[in-house]
């Protein structure tokens, strides 16, 4: 089922007429055909034209896109033998990190990342991708695996932000945060975080204080969600939009800023038209940024990330 | 670009907003609603004297109330962009930071000071919640990486007392990179086998408590702080739970083991001076060592001597 978002509508009814006709081709007209392909080459104008001028509050919504490939997504297309490894040790399993050890194009590899599921049921089991302290915990748990194996570490970033709950403050959602970030900076093998729809907050960073951070061209990545910034900004949650464009939440921006290391482009319409074709491309550049790094020692692993979190803030956006 | 944007707003703020001298002697304690003379409260460390409440405390007078004799030398601050993304709500943010300087006279939410507490080296960094709320930007990142180094340079413990709201919103995702950048200033601390003290003082919540704020060596709260990550309202609001007694206060805190101790404001500064001396005092100089071999040496004479002189903190290693 293909969703479509507000600012699509032109294009679904373009491509609901598509359908139509076709239903019609069965019938057996030829001149249908020339119908279908002038509406498809309408269709894959529009998608151009809209996808290339997106607002920030439109990309916002395509980062939350529901069809759009998730995390468990890009872990069964690009990890095989992927061998899901479960909780913290302390207090519990947290399904909305999910963690485990694979081969990665050839490299054995740790992968950490956040799932928000696909549909109600999944939703609801990986808490809409928003993790507890159990699972900030968990991925400090793999990140010592990877360290003792010496294995990269792969993060994959999808979450509105760490949950908000009064069991997650007392089991300590901002000590494990912290934590978490700490042992990312302290890692001594190469790790590449991905941010695949939404970085958000706190919850994003725990696991992407990284020597390289991925985005994907239509991802978000922020310090507070734009609802959350206009209610308190604007008083208003109606002012979202004006909040995404303030916020400089977009890849481009991000990539100015020095905050992000590389933008994966996203297929026309959006990863959510060509779910396969986006995780192939993530897949290519983290293989790309795991080579920039074969060869350096840890030492120099870990002083070249700090270097960079360092030069952060150094200079504004132009 | 035309004279119309070029036009300059006469500062008729300065004239009004500089109203210093307290006009009233009596203040009235938010939480007993007993009247206090400004010159107890001031003796007391604006701690009310009939029901405990510990009250916002402004910087320089914590920087006082710590050090010995209240002597401490300021500690300069690195200039940093000051508006990284051009950012505007319904108000510019230089405007905000200018109002926020007028009212406070600092340029940003920290002060870093140096002296002596106890005898021994210290670098104190104190939050000025007072400065739009406390929140850490690219400055207050400055601001900590600053004393942290200082601190290495004079191998001399860091004490952090945050009171801050979390991430400078304002500053974007810049804001969110101080949670990386402040926990690289505390490994750089720790890494010198030097002491990190955190004192969370009303209120350290967000992005604060969520990096450097949970990571210390040693974390003490002030009576009654609010400390926590997600807002009680955000829980309450989207989660829909009902939140317990003493929620998020310094002595929930303890009681789920997210702080050593909960003190109050007068006791503070004989804590630290105890805490600092046994951390980086393994020995009472008054002991006699030869050599390094100390372990033989009879541990029980040093329990009775009196205050240590020495001022060589610092020497270990974690």
């Amino acid at each position: 089922m293909q969703t479509f978002l507000e600012f699509e509508k032109p294009i679904a009814e373009l491509e609901g007429k598509i359908e139509e006709l076709r239903h019609l081709t069965n019938a057996g007209d030829i001149n249908i055909a020339d119908e279908v392909a002038k509406l498809q080459t309408k269709v894959d104008k529009l998608l151009r034209q809209t996808y290339a001028k997106l607002t920030p509050g439109q990309k916002v919504q395509v980062a939350r896109h529901p069809n759009r490939p998730h995390c468990l997504d890009y872990v069964q297309g690009l990890i095989e033998d992927f061998t899901p490894l479960a909780g913290d040790r302390f207090f519990a399993e947290d399904r909305a990190v999910i963690g485990g050890l694979g081969r990665f194009r050839g490299r054995s590899v740790v992968v950490i990342g956040q799932e928000k599921g696909h549909d109600t049921e999944s939703r609801v089991r990986h808490n809409f991708g928003m993790a507890k302290p159990e699972g900030y915990r968990k991925a400090q748990r793999l990140m010592d695996l990877a360290d003792r194996f010496k294995l990269p570490v792969l993060s994959l970033v999808d979450t509105a932000g760490a949950f908000p709950g009064v069991q997650a403050e007392e089991r300590g959602q901002a000590e494990a945060i912290a934590s978490s970030i700490a042992r990312c900076l302290r890692l001594n093998v190469p790790m590449v975080a991905s941010v695949i729809g939404e970085g958000g907050s706190g919850g994003a960073i725990a696991i992407a204080a990284a020597d390289r951070v991925l985005m994907l061209e239509h991802a978000i990545y922020s310090v507070i969600t734009p609802e959350g910034c206009a209610s308190i900004l604007w008083r208003s949650p109606d002012m979202a939009g004006e909040a995404a464009i303030a916020l400089r939440l977009i890849s481009h921006d991000l990539k100015e800023l020095g905050v992000i290391d590389r933008i994966i482009q996203e297929p026309i319409g959006g990863a959510q038209r060509d779910p396969a074709g986006t995780v192939k491309a993530l897949g290519d550049a983290i293989e790309q940024s795991l080579r920039e790094m074969d060869g350096l020692d840890s030492a120099t692993l870990r002083a070249k990330r700090r270097e960079k979190f360092l030069e952060m803030g150094q200079k504004g956006l132009g | 670009m035309n004279w119309l944007t070029n036009y300059v707003r006469p500062k008729i703020r300065a004239l009004y907003a500089r109203k210093e001298v307290p006009d009233n002697l009596w203040h009235k304690c938010p939480s007993c609603e007993a009247m206090l003379f400004h010159r107890e409260l001031e003796e007391n460390l604006h701690v009310c004297q009939h029901c405990g409440f510990h009250m916002r405390l402004d910087p320089i007078k914590r920087l006082q109330s710590i050090f010995d004799d209240g002597a401490y030398d300021g500690v300069e601050l690195p200039k940093s962009v000051a508006d990284p993304l051009k950012f505007r709500d319904q108000k510019r943010y230089t405007d905000r930071l200018k109002e926020a300087q007028v009212k406070t006279g600092r340029t940003d939410a920290i002060v870093v000071g140096n002296g002596l507490i106890g005898g021994l080296s210290a670098v104190v960094a104190v939050f000025d919640f007072g400065f739009m709320g406390g929140s850490m930007g690219i400055a207050v990142g400055e601001g900590l990486l600053t004393a942290a180094k200082l601190a290495v340079a004079k191998k001399a413990p860091l004490i952090v007392v945050p009171a801050s709201g979390g991430a400078r919103m304002q500053e974007g995702i810049l804001s969110l990179m101080q949670m990386p950048r402040t926990t690289i200033a505390v490994e750089m601390v720790k890494e010198a086998g030097l002491p990190y003290i955190v004192v969370l003082t009303d209120p350290t919540t967000g992005g604060v408590t969520a990096s450097f704020a949970m990571l210390g060596d040693i974390h003490i709260a002030e009576k009654g702080a609010q400390i926590g990550f997600a807002g009680a309202r955000v829980i309450e609001g989207t989660i829909r739970e009902t939140l317990p007694e003493g929620f998020q206060r310094s002595e929930y805190l303890l009681e789920h083991g997210m702080v050593d101790m909960v003190v109050h404001r007068r006791d503070l500064r004989d804590t630290l001076v105890r805490v600092i001396d046994l951390l980086t005092q393994p020995v009472r100089s008054e002991i006699e060592v030869v050599d390094a071999d100390f372990e033989e040496a009879p541990v029980s004479n040093a329990v009775v001597v009196t205050t240590a002189s020495a001022s060589q903190p610092g020497a270990g290693d974690d």
